[in-house]
């Protein structure tokens, strides 16, 4: 095991689950691979100018996280979270047609790759500057308290991010006001070319929380399961009333920060290590062990993935491009 | 009727927005048990109680993320500043998310951030500031400057009410200085409409904020020697009332601008700017600026006199002008 990778862990037998949730899980997860593949092709094909982040490695955080939410709660993805857009019901073809700057899409070409958001679909878009979605999602969690809702807001930040004001600022506010609200750090041990020991001296991210007075709580990030229930009872604190929870997720970047970056940085024996602890395959395994998935039904969720992945892409791909009439732009400044 | 002030005016209007929409809250460092800094908010936390009057840690980036976030969802905050210097701790979260995010993706974000504002109160460098041009080149922002006890409220009204990001600078100098008797009611001051603050015909004083006071006094003086000044007192900077600047300057073909933040980069180059741009061959005079020093804010009395526009400063312009 390389450094700075903590030890996998055991998996939970699957029984007690129903068949189709797990399947779901597994289905969202390719979903999003899918979706992510067909981004970067997208990008290398010259038809997209969008930043690619990919999520490629950490679908099963994403997935397996938000699977632990009400529709009507608020998630705040960031930009490694496609998984949580898909989860929480934001269609293939929405998500595309931003990434390929459509004026029918979200931003209507305003804003690229995964920075938007859809009250509609109750979810929280990021902007760049890492952090910024702590507290407004803070802010999310106290409208519910202030009207009386029980509904809970999830958002991510990684280990680079967690460093930023904004994440103390945010979690110290949070825990004052024991507000509903879940934040999963996604320690995927690199923020662009900065390894997690030029980020913090401290022994891990989740002791932070104790500054905070809030809860914690580590997880294998790449364990679906795992994650989804480390995360529910999060979600239940903070329905309860009992506040905010710091979730520090283990898990790894698979790719360069950016689609322009080969990450010859990140040594070869760690991306070796992860790709064992690939949280698609690893579930597939459990899956199959359990005898909810054979080869059949795998090819058959796949087709059904590939699908969908063709009509989103071809129907984005037939939106209509933005014009530039300046009228328009500058009459949506203001609501 | 009995006359208020100008902060309370801005505490009347903020009480009678909390009872007329329970959407609206107010949050900031000490606003609750304290009453504010500057009292603006004393006695809400016994009307209206916690978590509707919100004492929050001293975080201006969770003050303006959770205004954000909440606005986002509907409510409508009032999130104080102590100062309107402090601002530069939450400026993030004001030009990066609730400037773009209507834009971007749409929603509506409708918060008031209030300002405790500008000098002569020898604040110095960090409680004196007056910051309105870093935020008046931000679209999606609106910036409100009240100079009156009138518009104090009738303007805090309208911005609680818009469903914009609104910033809304207070002048500390004019808090207790201006008292007016105010009608009975629900009214409110449109953003976006300039006033004629006095009538005149020889010069015009595009000005806002504290300076409006000031450059009222002057203007009485200026009056024994029959010379004539206007002025226009903007009340919002964005949305920007530009056809009343040409309207005057048209009718007078001279012009100061006026402004107590400093000179580079204020908001009076925009207006100068536009002057030139629309009314050139109205002007019978160069345009001229008045604003303070390009410096920090001093402290001690007599270094913040030589900063700030002083009526001596004042008046040779707008005698400079009208020789011209």
């Amino acid at each position: 095991m390389p450094a700075r990778s903590k030890r996998p862990s055991k998996n939970k037998d699957l029984a007690g689950y129903e068949p189709d949730f797990l399947l779901g899980l597994y289905r969202d997860m390719l979903r999003t691979r899918a979706l992510d593949s067909r981004i970067e092709a997208l990008y290398k094909q010259g038809k997209l100018v969008a930043g690619c982040y990919s999520s490629r490695g950490q679908e099963g955080c994403s997935v397996g996280s938000t699977a632990a939410m009400r529709d009507d709660d608020i998630v705040g993805p960031m930009i490694r979270n496609l998984g949580s857009m898909l989860r929480h019901g934001l269609p293939m073809k929405f998500v595309l047609s931003n990434y390929l700057g459509r004026a029918t899409g979200p931003t209507k070409g305003r804003d690229g790759s995964s920075h938007f958001g859809s009250l509609e679909h109750n979810v929280f878009g990021p902007i760049s500057m890492l952090g910024a979605l702590i507290p407004v999602c803070a802010g999310a969690a106290l409208s519910f308290q202030m009207r009386g809702e029980d509904r809970v807001a999830l958002t991510w930040i990684g280990d680079g991010g967690s460093n930023v004001g904004d994440f103390h600022e945010g979690l110290n506010f949070a825990g004052v006001l024991k507000l509903p609200l879940v934040l999963i750090l996604e320690n995927n041990k690199w923020a662009y070319s900065t390894p997690i020991e030029y980020q913090t001296a401290a022994k891990d991210f989740a002791c932070r929380a104790e500054g905070y007075g809030i809860a914690s709580d580590t997880v294998d990030g790449n364990d679906i399961i795992a994650v989804y229930e480390v995360t529910k009872k999060a979600v239940e604190r903070a329905r309860n009333g009992d506040g905010p929870t710091l979730i520090e997720a283990d898990t790894m970047r698979m790719r360069g920060h950016a689609i322009h970056d080969d990450a010859k940085y990140v040594p070869k024996e760690q991306l070796e290590y992860w790709e064992t602890r690939d949280p698609v395959e690893t579930f597939r395994a459990r899956l199959k062990k359990a005898k909810l998935l054979d080869d059949d039904g795998h090819d058959s969720i796949m087709a059904a993935v590939k699908q969908e992945l063709e009509t989103a892409t071809d129907e984005a791909t037939a939106m209509p491009l933005p014009t530039g009439d300046r009228d328009t732009e500058l009459g949506d400044v203001y609501a | 009727m009995s006359a208020i002030t100008y902060i309370e005016a801005i505490r009347e209007a903020m009480y009678e927005e909390l009872h007329r929409d329970p959407d609206v809250y107010c949050l900031g460092e000490d606003i609750g048990t304290y009453g504010g800094a500057f009292r603006a908010t004393a006695g809400f936390l016994e009307e209206f109680g916690r978590p509707r009057i919100l004492d929050t840690p001293l975080s201006e980036i969770a003050i303006m993320g959770a205004s954000i976030g909440s606005a986002m969802l509907g409510m409508r905050p009032i999130a104080e500043m102590q100062f309107a210097d402090f601002v530069a701790n939450g400026f993030n979260m004001l030009v990066n998310f609730a400037a773009k995010v209507h834009y971007r993706w749409g929603p509506s974000c409708p918060m008031v951030v209030r300002l405790p504002t500008g000098g002569g109160t020898r604040g110095g460098p960090f409680h004196a500031t007056n910051p309105e041009a870093w935020f008046t080149r931000v679209p999606g922002l609106k910036v409100v400057c009240p100079a009156t006890v009138y518009d104090a409220k009738g303007l805090m009204k309208a911005a609680v009410r818009d469903d914009n990001p609104v910033l809304y600078f207070e002048h500390k100098y004019l808090y207790r200085r201006l008292k007016d008797e105010l009608p009975q009611g629900d009214w409110i001051v449109p953003l976006g409409e300039a006033r004629v603050a006095r009538e005149g015909r020889d010069v015009s004083v595009i000005t806002y904020g504290s300076m409006v006071y000031h450059a009222g006094l002057v203007a009485e003086t200026l009056a024994a020697d029959g010379i004539d000044v206007e002025i226009i007192d903007l009340r919002s900077l964005i949305p920007l009332d530009e056809e009343a600047i040409l309207e005057s300057v048209r009718k007078t073909n001279r012009v100061v601008v006026l402004h107590e933040d400093t000179k580079t980069g204020g908001f009076g180059g925009e207006i100068s700017a536009r002057i030139a741009e629309f009314a050139f061959e109205h002007l019978d005079a160069p345009i001229r600026r008045v604003a303070s020093l390009d410096t920090p804010v001093p402290h001690a009395p007599q270094l913040e006199d030589a900063f700030m526009p002083m009526p001596a400063d004042i008046e040779a312009a707008i005698r400079a002008t009208v020789t011209y």
